[in-house]
């Protein structure tokens, strides 16, 4: 198939930039370049009146003002200043601690496979949203506790699809030569084992940024994250639905998360096409 | 697999517990005082519910006796008592249960009619613009807050052009049905009241679409991906030989053979369901479950908070249970299906 | 002279890939397929029988390009409308396919299959009659117990009896050309001979007209009376069975028939012939046989041998004439059987 006399492509694209790979990855680091740079430009400050309350959108205050007379538009630049850190901080302990648990299950085996696994089953057993309001609710308002509690509910997740790789991984036959070669366990697991188990772990976490970005606005809404007046996302939604009829202070929050998530989940899709082209 | 389904089986009143001994840690481990969250902040000055509340609960003994103890009273059905209701907490979830129910099978129906029209269309124009466009509907609906889309739609289908309307199970005109129950659809039309039944059905259709929304997406990624597998098989092409035009081989034959897998999807459905229901009701004043748990969070009423994580635990598992089960009696069938050569 | 009941002239199918490239999966064949006669169509795979039955009936995927003439009982079928070929297939032409398993629908029951193909062309048969003539087919193709058979699923034949079913669907409407895709070769020798004996049954008592699809030449010689060799989406040789056993004329059929013209070896051999056929993209250039044959010379790398008469077949080779009789290919074939 591959001696096919066919047309070329004009431009060389490496193989992984495909539509979606371009267009998820555009929107994220545009998202970045935001969150890092805008109190560099922003028209206003987000936490100080700019104005008029309920001003509708218009030349001075692009998504109009809020019930405090905050401009919208500035605010919902600077939420993503809040929401990606808190995802990334997320993302990474869950990680690091799910793979942790999930390639020691899966590589000893035995009655600390078994323990491990029946914490993530139980953890599984709750809805995400359930499980991190109980436990933010415990804890006492804030984003720190809802980051904790998001860490809490998003580990199984990663230890479950690590045992499976590690448990994937250690048939195959260069492991086992390995072994007989007389590699100590730990050499086994770091150098031959680990290194072929990242592929899905990153498809999974790109997409779960969004997942968390997500959980973690659904949790402001609520009103057990983000604390007034910070300018996070959920937060101004559930603003926004309080004064309904001005419909601007919730569209730029929504907006805002609408694109992000997208841009993750289009990451993550083209990334999994590159790298498992096999998944629906 | 009936070893299977047996083991599974064996497993979840342990996963039971496992729930319970976390909503137990929950209470008894949070920031204040365990009983606090017992009787709230307020009761604290009280001495009389002080020490009623530390007989139920055993609060002066050890924690393993207060483990056992709160493991009798859940299984007498006492979750505890609402700060904000002051009723029972088992009590206040059941009051709600049907309203959630109600909604979740509307969503979970039209959810699933859509995604299985979605997946149908994608199956059939594969890697064409309706394909692509199917994805695009999938990804925008894993994307979407589904507490603002419901925002959204309320403003622009009831505020702006009034075609639907407000919040609310049944028009806050009309008083509600007579309880039978507790489905207002249901009861609605035991009573003979058809006015009364068409303004349930119209509240019904923004959240059960909002709610259904959140399935469509994923239930559509299955169908395409088992429609794309059985379009391919010999049979269909054989269908075509005998003459068979393009609606029946899709809608006959390939849908029929595709469903099977699908329904390993259902129970999966029923889990996003639930989630997403807890934010839905509370867009549109819905009285079910979902809400009382927001409200409960938003008030800190540890009990009722607790009360709602155990029940939502409980739904879950059973509907992963299902999920799993279904998973393991469609399997061999599918080899029978002509998949046979691995 | 009556026209034939299928006439096939110069047909052409070309694939488009996704790159934009065209490859030429059949380059022009003609096929005439007379009235009760069982024209066998001999290959391996990458020849292109398959795709030139699957043209014949309309059914390639709309990336395929087929050009050229089909005509059944003086009917054109190339460039025919799709509701119009619908309403041909299933009921004129009857398509048996390789592998029965596949080819039926394991949801449903045998008796709906079949039932199926009646009601497909017969809006107006009720489904008890269409059920009862379903029933009627499965006692043609000798099926015990036909009645209570027709309520049971795919997975409950034996493979034999599921081609037989096969069999009883393409019969369904009484078409006048049946073709047959390697019917036999996903099944055990002893059905093999019973399968056959079934559409032999077929063509004497129908009189319909079968187009063996096969690559195996020992049936060939128990079954059909003409024969078409293709390789490489092109007619290799073709004529009357008897005739082309007897002395064929291209060397890729001596070799199929087991043996081939070699100096210093005038005794037949029973081997395969070395080397395997060229996949779609990577046809050799002029003969696409030459790699392979032992008869080769500087012309068949660079001109494609036409189709032309030699004795009474039709041969492409530019060497057909120097290859002898081949008294003895026929009865090694018939003896290894």
């Amino acid at each position: 198939m591959s001696e096919v006399a066919g047309r070329r492509h004009q431009i060389s694209l490496p193989q992984w930039a495909t539509l979606p790979v371009v267009v998820g990855g555009f929107i994220v680091l545009a998202w970045i370049i935001i969150g890092l740079t805008v109190p560099l430009w922003a028209p206003y400050d987000p936490t100080m009146l700019a104005g008029r309350r309920f001003v509708p959108p218009g030349a001075e205050h692009w998504l109009g003002t809020d019930a405090l007379g905050r401009d919208v538009f500035t605010r919902t630049l600077y939420g993503v200043r809040h929401s990606l850190p808190i995802a990334a901080a997320v993302i990474a302990s869950a990680v690091v601690i799910g793979c942790t648990l999930g390639a020691i299950a899966g590589f000893v085996g035995g009655i600390v496979d078994e323990a491990i696994m029946r914490l993530v089953d139980v953890t599984l057993s709750f809805p995400a949203i359930l499980l991190a309001m109980a436990v933010t609710a415990a804890l006492g308002p804030g984003l720190a506790n809802a980051a904790i509690a998001m860490i809490i509910v998003w580990w199984p997740i990663y230890a479950r699809l690590m045992r499976a790789q590690v448990l994937a991984v250690r048939e195959r036959e260069h492991v086992e030569a390995a072994i007989a070669s007389g590699a100590t366990p730990s050499r086994v697991l770091f150098k031959h084992i680990l290194p072929l188990c990242w592929s899905p772990i990153i498809v999974n976490a790109t997409m779960d940024f969004g997942q968390v970005i997500l959980l973690a606005a659904s949790l402001s809404f609520i009103g057990l994250g983000a604390v007034p007046p910070t300018p996070e996302w959920g937060q101004m939604i559930s603003d926004g639905a309080l004064h309904f009829y001005r419909w601007w202070i919730a569209a730029g929050p929504g907006i805002a998360i609408l694109t992000i998530v997208l841009g993750f989940n289009f990451l993550g899709d083209g990334l999994r096409d590159y790298l498992d082209p096999r998944s629906p | 697999m009936l070893g299977y389904i047996a083991r599974r089986l064996i497993a979840m009143p342990f996963l039971l517990l496992g729930v319970i001994t976390v909503a137990f840690l929950l209470t008894h481990f949070t920031t204040a005082d365990p009983l606090t969250s017992i009787i709230g902040e307020r009761q604290m000055n009280n001495p009389a519910v002080v020490a009623a509340a530390r007989e139920r609960w055993g609060l002066d003994r050890s924690l393993p006796e207060q483990y056992v103890v709160y493991l009798k009273n859940l299984l007498s059905g006492d979750f505890g008592t609402s700060f904000r209701t002051r009723q029972p907490v088992a009590q206040d979830l059941l009051v709600r249960l049907p309203a959630t129910l109600e909604l979740v099978i509307a969503a979970m129906i039209i959810g699933t009619l859509f995604g299985i029209a979605l997946g149908v269309i994608a199956a059939r124009f594969q890697n064409r613009a309706p394909d692509n466009l199917a994805r695009l509907v999938a990804l925008f609906g894993s994307s979407i807050p589904v507490f603002w889309l419901g925002l959204v739609v309320l403003f622009i289908f009831s505020v702006q052009l009034g075609w639907l309307p407000g919040p609310g199970r049944i028009d806050s005109r009309m008083p509600a049905p007579p309880f039978v129950t507790g489905f207002y659809t249901i009861d609605t039309l035991l009573d003979g009241n058809w006015a009364a039944f068409r303004s349930v059905l119209a509240q019904m259709i923004l959240p059960a679409c909002v709610l259904g929304w959140t399935v469509t997406g994923i239930v559509s990624r299955m169908v395409r991906a088992s429609m794309l597998d059985v379009l391919s098989q010999e049979y269909i092409l054989a269908a075509r030989a005998k003459g068979a035009g393009e609606l029946r081989i899709l809608l006959h034959h390939a849908l029929r053979n595709a469903m099977l897998p699908t329904l390993t999807i259902l129970g999966f459905s029923f889990a996003y369901l639930i989630t997403g229901a807890i934010l839905t009701e509370t867009i549109f004043t819905w009285p079910g479950i979902g809400s009382y748990a927001v409200a409960a969070a938003r008030g800190l009423d540890h009990p009722a908070i607790i009360g709602v994580t155990i029940v939502g635990g409980m739904a879950f598992l059973i509907s992963n249970l299902v999920t799993d089960i279904t998973y393991a009696l469609v399997d061999p069938r599918v080899k029978i299906g002509g998949r046979a050569a691995q | 002279m009556r026209e034939p009941l299928l006439q096939v002239r110069d047909l052409k199918v070309a694939f488009r890939t996704h790159g934009g490239a065209e490859f030429q999966a059949v380059c022009g064949i003609n096929l005439d397929v007379e009235r009760g006669q069982m024209h066998a169509v001999v290959g391996e795979s990458g020849s292109g029988k398959s795709v030139t039955m699957l043209a014949i009936m309309g059914l390639l995927s709309p990336s395929a390009r087929v050009s050229g003439s089909v005509r059944l009982e003086g009917e054109e079928l190339i460039g025919k409308p799709e509701r119009a070929m619908r309403r041909i297939r299933g009921a004129r032409i009857g398509y048996i396919f390789q592998d029965p398993m596949s080819a039926l629908n394991p949801l449903l029951t045998i008796g709906d299959q079949i039932a199926e193909a009646i009601r497909l062309h017969d809006r107006k048969i009720t489904k008890r009659s269409a059920q009862e003539r379903a029933v009627e087919l499965l006692r043609l193709v000798a099926i015990p117990m036909a009645e209570q058979r027709a309520l049971q699923y795919p997975h409950e034949f034996s493979g034999g009896m599921r081609q037989r079913v096969v069999i009883a669907m393409a019969m369904a409407n009484e078409p006048s050309l049946l073709i047959a895709d390697e019917p036999s070769t996903a099944l055990d020798v002893t059905i093999q001979a019973q399968i056959m004996e079934l559409l032999e049954r077929l063509r004497a008592e129908k009189g319909v007209g079968i187009v063996l699809v096969t690559h195996d030449l020992g049936l060939v010689a128990g079954a059909a009376s003409a024969v078409t060799i293709m390789y490489a989406g092109r007619v290799v040789e073709q004529g009357s069975v008897d005739e082309v056993f007897a002395w064929p004329r291209h060397p890729y059929t001596r070799g199929l028939l087991g043996s081939l013209p070699h100096p210093g070896r005038p005794k037949p051999r029973l081997d395969a012939i070395p080397g395997a056929p060229p996949p779609i993209t990577m046809r050799p250039s002029g003969c696409a046989f030459h790699p392979r044959c032992t008869f080769a010379v500087e012309r068949c790398l660079t001109e494609v041998p036409p189709l032309r008469s030699v004795g009474p077949s039709l041969s492409a080779c530019h060497r057909a004439e120097e290859l002898p009789p081949l008294a003895t290919a026929m009865e090694a074939a018939n003896a290894g059987r």
